[in-house]
């Protein structure tokens, strides 16, 4: 179907060739953005779970030193690199990615905006099989000679330069070809989300028409593409220094190990944004659904995303105000990095604005996006102390830093991602899920992610240094007050994983046997609720694609009888 | 901070009462946040045949719950900013006089720490080298050229409130001035390879008589 950018919305032929291959190669080798978004979905998940069990490895060996970990043997110190290492790599770019940019990204943007399909389904399903790829080569990583790469994610050279200095040599290269692969694949995903928001609109949908949760993933999108370019220069250098002998990181040969953390970081702040902004998407179109609420000021959420957007450009080196920079920068990167704080703070407020005067449901969709917003604000109070250079002397580097990303990270890929798919379950597979089953997962989740990390953050105020396969060396970390510490850490940690089960378990008995979701049973507003569900080839019959009439987010409008005003409706 | 984690250097105060000043600002703001937070979506519940209201944030009236704590957060954020420049000048740009100096050295996985020796001079035939062992005397004004001969490492003294990285290539300044005797750990905080987790070192503070001992004992050790 629509292989050009040209006329795929509402075109006398939109339809005429949906004729997709058939059986298995339906769901393998399709062109369908729903499908495609699945196969995100599900590789994503199956990643999480992987990364989920090097977490459970990594902390058994933690809590437990020297402890056979059943289900994995004993750890050497050289598989506790590799597991920190790719713990950090897949939740970053195999788990929160695909899931909350591509997967997200690739069911709703053409739903919510009234178009049959991405503008280019081609290249979206390339995209995948890349991404495919990449994660195939990271996962041989881990079992070829020598190991998995230890290096940390931010493969620091010279250690990540250097099989001598790495003892995974093949490792390291096969990690770095992975998620310059991976970078590919989101490029390449990236491109369609742009350009189909921008073309496949349907009629009468204006910028300010769009539903948020798109916005954010197209801006992320642009914020990816505008900040990856460095680094896979800076990736193409390290392979050659790790594979040809070339010197652009060893400083015995004129080269800069500080270059390559210059180019990861100025990549890797805006990443930060790039899986938050859909995070928040999600969130805010879920809070307005449940608290029956137009959100408090659109524009403003729209324009603070943009403003985080641009400021994330200039922040990258306050994680390196200790890294042998010169320290007159850190005073520079300083003032920008508490910037930044402003446009998040106020987008954070206009969120917590919106439950005003609200008529707020409490389903499990609601309960996700209202944690997120809880537990989010810890991570950013906690981030301030990172970016005031005085304070990251001590902090940087420690198990602070650890807890406080990990409270930015796991609302945003954890609970923004259950949030999600809670709350469009329904469209996707055209049934509900148990709202019990749901909430026991909500709490068995929430209680003991705060019980992993908040000890975390007093270890890190004691001096707890990242990346330690054992504290016994240190004598002031290994005292038996620490242990208990890390012991609480590791057993909530089991608690929240045992938990997961209820989720798969839910999943699958409400496929079976959940109530059937009919087209629009959170009474939402957005398009994805005007079709059948689950939607079918094309989103909508042939020649029923909706006209859009208001915004997204006209909740009890006191013209209307009803609470909700469906975009698609004619005045 | 961590009351059992002893403040052991001029500058260790500083920055925990940096940390503290934005526990404070940063505090007040959680707790108000949270609190609102928590009790909007508990003043809000469905009640049933209450249908929500139709705000859009629009009018100015409303826009100021916005716009002034937007405000507010910015001046926080100058003080934020001014208190954190403040310590880091004192701490990583300003280098005051030296008393002594030393130099520190990373590689793959020790610490080699080179004292000045008898004569207090850095790069002189009495200098005295140890591993995993560094000696200092307590209220002394150190300077110290931090090396790695390998990968990236970090030297870092938790008591002390210091952290550098070293960089192969490179000699990077730094200062301290122990304040408390004593025997510290000294870490490193840069992940560098797979004995990363056994780089650790000790530091004796100690005063004046003993350090001169330890001279005049780790001397006679080293010289023919």
């Amino acid at each position: 179907m629509a292989d050009t950018a040209v006329d795929v919305h509402h075109g006398e032929h939109a339809h005429d060739d949906h004729h997709g291959p058939s059986g298995i190669l339906k769901y393998i080798w399709s062109t369908d953005h729903k499908i495609i978004a699945m196969q995100y979905m599900f590789t994503g998940m199956f990643m999480a779970v992987i990364g989920g069990f090097m977490a459970y490895v990594f902390r058994m060996q933690l809590a437990f030193p020297g402890i056979s970990v059943p289900g994995f043997g004993q750890v050497s110190p050289g598989e506790y690199n590799a597991l920190v290492t790719n713990h950090g790599s897949i939740m970053i770019f195999w788990v929160a990615m695909p899931v909350l940019i591509a997967a997200f990204g690739n069911y709703l943007i053409p739903l919510m905006i009234g178009a049959d399909d991405m503008v280019f389904p081609k290249i979206n399903r390339l995209s995948y099989q890349v991404f495919l790829l990449s994660a195939i080569i990271l996962l041989v990583s881990l079992f070829v000679e020598g190991g998995g790469f230890g290096g940390a994610w931010t493969s620091y050279p010279p250690l990540s330069a250097s099989g001598e200095y790495n003892q995974t040599d093949l490792g390291s290269s096969l990690w770095l070809a992975a998620v310059a692969i991976e970078f590919v694949a989101f490029l390449l995903g990236g491109i369609n989300f742009i350009v189909t928001l921008m073309n496949s609109r349907a009629p009468g949908m204006k910028a300010y028409d769009i539903p948020l949760v798109c916005w954010m993933i197209v801006i992320a999108s642009i914020l990816f593409m505008l900040s990856v370019g460095p680094l896979v220069a800076g990736a193409v250098m390290l392979f050659f220094d790790q594979t040809i002998g070339t010197g652009f990181y060893d400083p015995a040969r004129g080269g800069d190990p500080i270059l390559w953390q210059h180019l990861f970081w100025f990549f890797g702040h805006p990443e930060v944004y790039v899986v938050l902004l859909p995070a928040i998407g999600i969130t805010v179109d879920v809070i307005a659904t449940f608290a029956r609420k137009k959100i408090f000021g659109y524009k403003m959420v729209l324009y603070t995303a943009v403003a985080t957007g641009v400021l994330s450009f200039f922040v990258w080196a306050h994680h390196q105000f200790i890294a042998g920079i010169d320290p007159r920068m850190a005073n520079v990167f300083t003032v920008t990095t508490l910037l930044i704080s402003v446009p998040i703070a106020e987008m954070c407020f206009v969120i917590i604005a919106t439950l005003y005067g609200g008529a707020i449901r409490l389903t499990t969709p609601m309960l996700w996006a209202l944690a997120f917003m809880a537990e989010f604000l810890i991570g950013g109070v906690t981030g301030i102390f990172l970016g005031a250079s005085g304070a990251d002397i001590y902090f940087h580097d420690t198990y602070f830093v650890l807890a406080h990303f990990h409270y930015t990270f796991f609302p945003i890929a954890i609970i923004g991602t259950f949030c999600g798919f809670t709350y469009w379950f329904p469209k996707m597979f055209g049934r509900m899920m148990n709202d019990t089953l749901g909430k026991i997962h909500f709490w068995g989740t929430i209680i003991p992610f705060n019980f992993i990390f908040i000890p975390l953050f007093v270890l890190g105020m004691g001096g707890q240094h990242r990346r330690i396969y054992n504290y016994e060396h240190f004598p002031e970390l290994a005292g038996a007050d620490m242990y208990q510490l890390r012991q609480i850490a590791t057993i909530a940690l089991l608690v929240m994983l045992a938990f997961q089960l209820v989720f798969f378990y839910n999943w699958f008995v409400s496929l079976a046997k959940g109530e059937k979701a009919g087209k629009n049973p959170w009474k939402s507003n957005t398009l994805e609720w005007t079709t059948e569900s689950p939607p079918p080839h094309g989103n909508w019959p042939k020649d029923e694609l909706p006209n859009v009439y208001r915004g997204p987010y006209e909740y009890g409008h006191p013209d209307r009888e009803e609470d909700y005003w469906p975009q698609n409706l004619p005045s | 901070m961590t009351p059992d984690l002893i403040q052991g250097s001029t500058y260790a105060a500083d920055i925990d009462n940096l940390i503290l000043g934005i526990g404070i600002l940063v505090g007040v703001w959680f707790l108000a946040a949270e609190g609102i937070f928590f009790w909007l979506i508990w003043k809000f519940r469905a009640k049933p045949d209450q249908k929500s209201e139709y705000l859009t944030g629009k009018e100015k009236h409303v826009k100021r719950w916005i716009t002034i704590p937007h405000a507010l957060v910015l001046v926080c954020d100058v003080f934020i900013v001014v208190g954190a420049v403040n310590v880091w000048f004192n701490v990583k740009q300003r280098l005051p006089e030296p008393d002594s100096e030393i130099r520190v050295i990373g590689q793959q996985w020790a610490w080699t720490f080179q004292h000045p020796g008898a004569d207090n001079e850095l790069d002189t035939a009495d200098d005295i080298f140890t591993v995993d062992e560094l000696h200092v005397e307590v209220d002394k004004v150190y300077h110290f050229r931090l090396e790695s001969r390998d990968v990236l490492h970090s030297f870092s003294v938790p008591v002390w409130r210091i952290k550098q990285d070293a960089i192969p290539g490179r000699s990077i300044t730094g200062w301290f001035e122990p304040t408390v005797a004593g025997e510290f750990d000294v870490q490193c905080t840069e992940i560098c390879g797979i004995g990363h987790g056994v780089m650790a070192a000790r530091v004796s503070v100690e005063d004046a008589n003993t350090h001169a001992q330890w001279i005049s004992t780790a001397s006679s050790a080293t010289t023919p």
